[in-house]
């Protein structure tokens, strides 16, 4: 069974975000660019499936800029076997959004016929946490959200997901699509021999012009700010300072 | 112009609040149908709320887990006979919407945190460090709505409550089994006050002094990634970017350091407090009081001092 993960390339989890002067997005000038880290869940994931011997190939994909094909390598440095990118956009300020990414999916699913793909379940910069779902419509599969658990038995994944009153376990016929939570597994990192290894590994580029797919967007950004911040506030000396102070402002 | 707002329920149980909140979020936007999918659910509490003009009451095995292959084909199939389609923006309605939005090839408008016309949303993105005002120019605005900021529209007079038949369900996914931690104490997403614990707390057993607080304070639970991840607290109780987001009168966060994805799910609390013993610590930026000191001398005296 062949497994797709399509990965992202988003800001740095750990960079401090701005936005541009004209309101226009966030900037991603000379600013640190990773793999969604939800995505290298679901990397990780399916490489796992692979050395269980459940999954004979691992093959990446991602859509943007030229760019991608940095995270691309990454995922060849962890393990996978091949990738693809989809190239849609020249500035790295165009977000393509699910519905066009998902659209832009369903073509390469359709070449590649997985029996799987596992997709992270929100990217951490436009957090809408959609693709999936979105991809699943598309193509009519069955699908599971937030898999903190994966389990596969004969045209069947049993999945366990997050959900807000604990714990769910649902049966997925497959092929499916399941999306990623944190606590799925903890990803592994590249070794220096694997990264050289990477480079040699097939990356396939493609344009999205080729797909035919309308891409534009749906959903036009009229402005993007900075949320009001709080201000620091008071530090207490004590236990009962705080109770004082918390009775003083009605809080208690 | 009319919004269907898809209630939140699972199996027999109705997420008034969270309804209620998503209902004073879109009744600015026309009359409000609320659908309500569950088994054995009683649909009265919903049609009381103040502003709906109508339920769709539809009853079954098949809408008793809110699967989403099963229920995004029902409201697709409601879908033409309004201009928004909406539900709070819980973790069904999140694995629901974007696929009925694909159904219907539109783009979906996630957690919304303030609608400012009929086709303009606003929503945050980078965990919350940035907010983006959105026009939609689809034929139909279909969003989740993030509740934190939303007051519940009270209970009033009753709508008529139409009863209509189940759509056929798929057979794409199955539920197995639902494991949920009961609790007494408020739900994370409504109480009024949240104390949560983090790495600092160390352990699942030590967890106790921060359910004590809480119970000292009618408040609910809450924990950091890291204190899940490490088996402190279980995954219902994470606040953050993927976790849940509330938005209390009082939030104490306790061996928390306050990191960006945290903050996402907790910094439009009214009063922020902070006990943390590093004085560094990003949390202190954002908290109204802090106390810089260990949270094992500091959490059971302000217990005591509160009870
Ligand atoms: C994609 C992604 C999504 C994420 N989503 C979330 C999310 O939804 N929610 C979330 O919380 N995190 C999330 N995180 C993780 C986040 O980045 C932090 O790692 C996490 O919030 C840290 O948790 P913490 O503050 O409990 O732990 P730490 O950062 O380790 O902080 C522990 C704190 O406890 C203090 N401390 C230790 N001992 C004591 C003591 N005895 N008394 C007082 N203080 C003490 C320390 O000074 C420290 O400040 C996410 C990360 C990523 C990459």
């Amino acid at each position: 069974m062949k497994i797709l993960v399509p990965v992202k390339r988003v800001i740095d989890y750990n960079v401090k975000v701005r936005v541009k002067a004209d309101e226009s997005s966030v900037d991603l000038n000379n600013v640190k660019m990773s793999m969604n880290p939800f995505d290298e869940i679901a990397v990780e994931e399916a490489l796992r499936l692979k050395e269980q011997g459940k999954a004979t190939e691992v093959v990446v994909v991602s859509i943007g800029v030229k760019k991608s094909e940095e995270v691309l390598r990454t995922a060849l440095a962890m393990g996978a076997d091949r990738a693809i990118l989809v190239e849609a956009a020249d500035d790295v300020h165009t977000d393509i959004e699910p519905l066009a990414v998902a659209k832009l999916l369903a073509k390469v699913v359709a070449a590649e016929e997985p029996g799987l793909i596992l997709a992270g379940k929100q990217a951490i910069d436009n957090d809408m946490n959609a693709t999936g779902q979105m991809l699943a419509a598309l193509l009519g599969w069955g699908q599971a959200t937030s898999a903190s658990k994966l389990e596969l038995t004969d045209g069947t994944a049993r999945v366990t997901r997050e959900v807000d009153g604990g714990l769910q376990l649902v049966d997925v016929k497959m092929p499916a699509i399941i999306t990623c939570d944190l606590r799925l597994n903890e990803p592994r990192y590249a070794s220096l021999p694997n990264i050289m290894k990477a480079k040699r590994k097939p990356l396939q580029i493609i344009s999205a012009a080729e797909y035919g797919v309308d891409a534009a967007p749906r959903l036009i950004v009229n402005k993007t700010v900075e949320p009001p911040q709080r201000a620091a506030g008071e530090i207490l000396a004590s236990v009962d300072a705080l109770v004082s102070k918390l009775k003083e402002v009605g809080a208690v | 112009m009319s919004v269907l707002l898809v209630a939140e329920i699972s199996g027999s149980q109705i997420g008034l609040d969270a309804t209620a909140k998503a209902l004073s979020a879109v009744a600015p936007l026309g009359p409000v149908t609320l659908l309500a999918a569950g088994e054995g659910a009683d649909p009265a509490p919903l049609a009381a709320l103040d502003g709906v003009a109508k339920v769709l009451h539809v009853d079954g095995a098949i809408y008793g887990h809110q699967m989403p292959e099963t229920l995004s084909d029902l409201i697709v199939a409601l879908a033409p006979e309004h201009t928004h389609i909406a539900a709070p923006a819980t973790t069904a309605a999140k694995a629901v919407f974007p696929r009925v939005a694909a159904l219907l090839d539109v783009m979906v408008i996630t957690d919304v945190t303030k609608i400012e016309s009929a086709d303009t949303f606003e929503r945050p993105i980078y965990a919350g460090n940035a907010t983006q005002s959105v026009t939609s120019i689809d034929p139909i605005k279909v969003m989740t709505v993030r509740t934190a900021g939303f007051d519940a529209a009270p209970s009033a007079a009753a709508a008529p409550i139409d009863v209509i038949d189940p759509s056929a369900g798929s057979d794409l996914s199955q539920w197995v089994e639902d494991r949920v931690n009961e609790s007494d104490r408020p739900e994370l997403t409504s109480a009024g006050v949240v104390v949560s614990g983090g790495r600092g707390v160390g352990s699942e057993e030590s967890f106790g002094i921060i359910n004590a607080l809480a119970d000292t304070l009618n408040a609910a639970v809450g924990a950091s990634r890291a204190a899940v991840d490490s088996g402190y607290a279980p995954n219902d109780m994470q606040v953050g970017q993927t976790g849940k987001v509330v938005a209390p009168d009082l939030y104490i966060a306790c061996g928390i350091s306050g990191a960006i994805q945290h903050l996402a799910g907790m910094k439009d609390s009214k009063i922020i407090v902070a006990i943390n013993s590093d004085a560094d610590a990003p949390i202190f930026q954002v908290a109204d009081y802090g106390l810089v000191t260990d949270l094992f001398d500091a959490v059971p005296s302000l217990t005591e001092q509160l009870k």
